[in-house]
């Protein structure tokens, strides 16, 4: 019996194949973008854990130099000779191939906590090699491909370990590379301490013991963005649930007769119940498996880009490979099975309630389905306010992505009552029977469709409101690119000799040389950088800031106040008026906050006096020039010719200005990935419901084909409709997309990311986006349609015949 | 720290050839181009001869004292610190291939501590100095004259800590042929002198609390380039203070064919009576299983030629040094023609 029930059950989908592929596509793309979300959060942190524990910073306490400066090497052995079990580091950048730096770690082998660098150095040539000049320097494989050919650095190893963008080197190596001879940047502190040892303040006064944090700077600083994937692989994996629930209410509606009948020849609900969950279990394993595998196709093949993104945002280096972990099974058959369970639920309960002999029609479930339109309005009411609560209420990350959350879906719930009264207002404004017919057919039709228009609403809105974002954000990065790359000419000398020799130099070739200098330093306690800059009217007159005082570039060279960044001011809670604290006690008035798009560093920008006061370990190497743009090839070959400089230490404006773009538009690739394979899927949802509708409306359409209406006519109006419905949804969604972008600029962006971008409209591209909307909205509907204007007539005819 | 974290990899780091698994931590491995090897017949220098000789690659200074609380329980400690050169050269900074190693450990009949000390020479974090005499790695340090003593012996660990003072009036004891002490029947030899004749007091901290402690103690100072032959896979060491006042030096050296037995019997006067081949035998009694492998923690130790028969009992069978390279080693009870204490190594029991 239990067979003959599962037999019946399954012959449906047999006898509705594009159902089954709708419904194991549906579950297959939710389980595959939460999986391939997940994966790639999970390889980042992974990266980040790996980096932060070869870095002794997770976990272990570290005895650092107040403002982190460099110290002698001589106070790691005092303090290991007063008991101290610590370990030296030395961290710094170096520059390679001109442009390009990483991260050198200095270690000491013998002395480090880190299982990473001692099994790494196992398949080295030994531990002589590893500490004698030229030394080795293990990388990831990733770092030693994008090394090859470069110069002056120790033989390469690759090692998976390690992570990208660093080279781990023994400390006297790393000495020599980063010119720091018997200097170190810190001391871990070792888990395991003697018995007794003396108090850090007698050994070591001038030091500080900073303790251990759970979690890395990057990890932190990070979150926000991965919060954000999460955010959109939640949202893309709720478009593929939609099109899942859609599936299964149409496939159970479409077998109330076959549940009637089958009850009716004695099979108990529980059997039956029982038997379409096994079946739908059955199809959250299988889907859910393709899933985990789409999954991680999906992640593999985003990765690169999200690598991208969280190296160019925050200088975190994440490896580009990915390794299927079982976790990842785990949790794809779990979303898959969950939700199944959601989208199964309520067809599931009406199934328990359905009388043994209710009318098995279709209308019914319609008609069910409009009383249950204002329960949605009312829903969708209350997502509103609370959404509207929490941008008014809530703070931080976490509430904007609530309100993001309660936003969307508090619109997608009110489509279906709205686009129903509108369909209800058009008829009665309507004249003519067709036109009666068409606008209560189009009403009639709504249940079955309304979740693919949701799905297409939630898209569309993302689409807009993360377009807008990026598009504000690309606005505004390119006219600060502008303020702040102003000069023409950029050079690096290789020694501070060099660069006074290139400065006098300049002086009588160029209209102007600006010396950049630069040091890091401890801003408001928060680890940054602050440049020395000299009074020039390139600053006046191009830097715009987003606040600060009429006078603030006089008050900064009269070496009264600092210009702060964005970051710096959200960061450490400042703004105009409040006072910075420099390194050496030095206080100075904030004057203005500027732009510093793209920076993960708090940075601060004071004249050259102050900055020569406050610089430890000052940078004085770099130089602005200002000369005609037309000179600037000549200028740049002669000073290849005098100097020898190394054509990548000089880059002129129009270069460096092609690479921040680049990166910028790297950084956004993903969101653009996410937009395309979420307009995707909702156009797909749309063309499932309609061939599933078009197959049950044929006892709506035969009467009126009858009545004269031709089947030619008929489809013209059923793409009418699909193009109306489409239209329609894409301007509700407008006005979602415009609040989602704001929600992201004004509440995700700043905790995300540091800095607030004016909001800027793109009627274009709404105008563009709504025509793909309304041609996809066509094009599903293109195929039911031409369907029906060649369905033989005897199908229709056949309607009469087969009156249930 | 944890060891077994970083043992694995470490193990080739420190003792650089450890893929020649039958011979004890590598030290059977050929002596490489460059390093010095010990010669027969060159005298011992001194006070030069107490510092480091970073030409040879393997150098040790070993101290092991038994040792009396007040309340009359017996103790054991040790402390060493070893040397191995990568290369046979010294200077200073990071890239100097000499690196340090230093074990302590105190034991008594229930508990046995142990501390493990890595560190790089060329940095001042770890050396050895003749004179005046300092050997030392991070807060550990043994300074003072090592002849007549004083010498100060300090170490610590996590719950553990110990500072002696070590006086002596007797002179030092050179091993083999006048310090040249062979290990082989194929000429591995090393220079080899000792000062088994320490008084000691000081006080070991437990977590118990301090004790106060008095005893003996012996100090052995090795080096060589190549001590080991290949085949050779580990050794067992006494060194045995009975109380007539005389001393036993006594070591096997175990290989696929039997043992390479020599010693030096030490007079309660200072005389030495240096021997090898088979003069002394040692045979394993009683195996106990330690950190999953069976050692012996019973020997018969016997010297027809000098009237001894005697049986030595581990006072902690359980003395396991769990270090980048482990191996057993405590103060045993001597019982038998002679009575006493002492200390037993025994390498090699993997």
């Amino acid at each position: 019996m239990r067979g003959v029930v599962l037999k019946a059950l399954l012959s449906h989908w047999r006898r509705r194949p594009l159902q089954l592929f709708s419904l194991a596509f549906g579950l297959a793309l939710a389980t595959a973008l939460w999986t391939g979300v997940q994966a790639i959060n999970a390889q980042a942190r992974q990266s980040y854990a790996e980096a932060a524990r070869s870095l002794g910073q997770i976990g272990f306490d570290q005895i650092i130099a107040p403002g982190g400066v460099l110290f002698d090497q001589s106070i790691y052995v005092a303090l290991r000779r007063a008991g101290w079990q610590v370990s030296p580091v030395l961290q710094g950048q170096l520059r390679v191939n001109g442009p390009q730096s990483v991260d050198v770690i200095g270690m000491d082998p013998l002395s480090m906590p880190s299982p990473v660098t001692s099994s790494a150095m196992e398949g080295g040539a030994g531990l002589l090699t590893f500490i004698t000049p030229p030394g080795q320097a293990m990388a990831h494989p990733e770092t030693v491909a994008a090394l090859q050919g470069a110069e002056g650095l120790p033989e390469l190893l690759p090692v998976d370990g390690v992570p990208p963008g660093q080279l781990m080197v023994d400390i006297g190596v790393a000495q020599h590379l980063l010119d720091a001879p018997g200097q170190v940047s810190r001391l871990i502190v070792l888990d395991e301490q003697p018995l007794a040892r003396a108090a850090l303040h007698e050994v070591a006064p001038e030091l500080q013991l900073r303790t251990g944090q759970d979690t890395s700077d990057i990890a932190r600083l990070t979150d926000s963005f991965h919060l954000n994937l999460t955010a959109f692989g939640l949202l893309s994996a709720g478009v593929g649930l939609f099109i899942v629930h859609a599936a299964i209410g149409l496939a159970f509606e479409q077998r109330r007769v076959m549940f009637r009948t089958l009850r009716a020849l004695g099979v108990s609900l529980n059997a039956l119940t029982l038997a379409l969950v096994a079946e739908l279990l059955v199809f959250a394993i299988v889907t859910g498996a393709i899933g985990v595998v789409l999954g991680y196709v999906i992640a593999a093949l985003l990765l690169p880009d999200v690598a991208a993104t969280l190296r160019g945002l925050y200088g975190a280096g994440v490896s580009g490979t990915l390794s299927l972990q079982p976790a990842w099974w785990l949790g794809g058959l779990g979303v898959a099975m969950l939700g199944t369970a959601i989208s199964a639920s309520q067809s599931l309960w009406r199934l328990w309630r359905m009388g043994i002999l209710a009318p098995a029609r279709p209308r019914a479930w319609a008609r069910q389905s409009q009383r249950g339109l204002w329960r949605q309005l009312a829903v969708s009411l209350v997502l509103g306010v609370l959404a509207v609560a929490l941008a008014r209420w809530g703070q931080g990350l976490v509430a904007g992505f609530a309100m993001l959350g309660a936003l969307l879906m508090g619109a997608a719930l009110a489509l279906p009552p709205v686009l129903s009264g509108l369909a209800a207002l058009a008829a009665r404004a309507s004249r003519g029977a067709l036109a009666g017919w068409f606008w209560a057919d189009t009403r009639h039709q709504m249940p079955g469709i309304s979740l693919a228009l949701m799905a297409l609403l939630l898209a569309v809105a993302a689409n807009i409101g993360v377009s807008t974002m990026v598009g504000s954000f690309r606005a505004a990065f390119t006219g600060w690119l502008d303020q702040v790359m102003v000069s023409e000419l950029y050079v690096q000398a290789r020694d501070e000799a060099e660069a006074e020799a290139l400065d006098d130099w300049f002086e009588t070739r160029a209209d102007a040389v600006l010396p950049i200098w630069s040091d890091r330093v401890e801003l408001s306690g928060l680890p940054g950088e602050v440049y020395g800059i000299v009074d020039h009217s390139t600053y006046r007159d191009n830097r715009v800031l987003l606040s600060g005082r009429e006078d603030a570039w006089d008050r900064v060279f009269a070496e009264q106040g600092a210009l702060i960044s964005e970051q710096l001011s959200y960061g450490a809670d400042l703004s105009v008026g409040d006072v910075l604290s420099l390194p050496g006690g030095l206080g100075l008035s904030v004057v203005g906050i500027y732009a510093d798009y793209g920076n993960p560093m708090p940075q601060a920008l004071i004249a050259q006096p102050v900055f020569n006061r406050v610089a430890n370990a000052p940078q004085r190497l770099r130089l602005a020039v200002r000369v005609a743009p037309e000179k600037v090839g000549n200028l740049m070959r002669e000073t290849v010719e005098d100097f020898g400089l190394p054509g990548e230490n000089m880059t002129d404006q129009a270069s460096i200005k092609a690479v921040s773009i680049r990166v910028f538009e790297q950084t956004f690739a993903i969101t653009a990935v996410l937009n395309v394979l979420t307009l995707g899927v909702a156009g797909f949802a749309i063309l499932t419901s309609l061939l599933t509708l078009s197959g049950m409306r044929l006892a709506q359409l035969a009467p009126v084909w009858a009545i004269g209406l031709s089947r030619s006519r008929l489809s013209v109006l059923e793409l009418g409709r699909a193009a109306l419905l489409t239209v329609v949804t894409a301007i509700v969604a407008l006005p979602v997309g415009l609040l989602l972008a704001w929600a992201l600029l004004a509440v995700v962006n700043v905790v995300a990311f540091g800095w607030r971008i004016p909001m800027q409209l793109f009627p274009v591209d709404w105008a563009v986006l709504g025509v793909v909307t309304m041609v996809a909205g066509v094009l599903s509907a293109a195929w039911p349609a031409l369907r029906l204007a060649r369905i033989a007539p005897a199908e229709l005819l056949k309607v009469f015949a087969h009156e249930r | 720290m944890n060891v077994k974290a970083i043992l694995l990899p470490m193990v080739w780091l420190f003792w650089v050839v450890c893929a020649q698994a039958q011979s004890f931590a590598g030290l059977g491995s050929a002596a490489d181009a460059g390093f010095a090897t010990p010669v027969r017949g060159q005298a011992l220098s001194f006070p030069t001869d107490h510092g480091a000789h970073p030409a040879y690659r393997i150098e040790w200074w070993y101290i092991t004292a038994n040792l009396q609380a007040e309340d009359g329980r017996d103790l054991g400690v040790q402390w060493t610190l070893f040397r191995s050169a990568l290369a046979p050269e010294g200077g200073q900074g990071w890239s100097v291939p000499q690196v340090w190693m230093g074990h302590a450990a105190v034991t008594t009949a229930r508990q046995h501590f142990t501390s493990e000390r890595l560190a790089r020479g060329g940095v001042g974090q770890a050396g050895a100095e003749a004179a005046p005499f300092r050997a030392w790695i991070d807060g550990w340090s043994m300074r003072g004259n090592p002849v007549t003593g004083p010498v100060t012996l300090k170490a610590e660990g996590r719950d553990f800590a110990y500072d002696l003072t070590l006086t002596a009036n007797r002179p030092l004891v050179t091993h083999g042929e006048a310090g040249y002490s062979e290990k082989s029947d194929s000429g591995q030899a090393s220079y080899y002198y000792s000062q088994p004749f320490y008084e000691v007091a000081g006080v070991v901290e437990l977590p118990e609390g301090p004790i106060n402690v008095t005893g003996q103690a012996w100090l052995d100072r090795e080096w060589s380039s190549q001590p080991l032959d290949e085949n050779q896979a580990g050794w067992d060491w006494v060194s045995l203070h009975f109380e007539s006042g005389a001393k036993l030096m006594g070591f096997q050296v175990r290989d696929d064919q039997g043992a390479f037995t020599s010693g030096t019997w030490i007079h309660a006067d200072g005389r030495v009576e240096p021997f090898r081949d088979a003069v002394v035998q040692l045979t394993p009694g009683k195996t106990v299983r330690v950190e999953g492998r069976r050692v012996p923690i019973e020997w018969q130790v016997t010297a027809p030629r000098f009237g001894l028969d005697v049986q030595i009992t581990a006072l902690n069978p359980q003395a396991w040094m769990p270090m980048l390279f482990s191996y057993w080693e405590g103060p045993v009870t001597i019982a038998g023609s002679h009575r006493g204490k002492g200390y037993l190594e025994m390498t090699g029991y993997d």
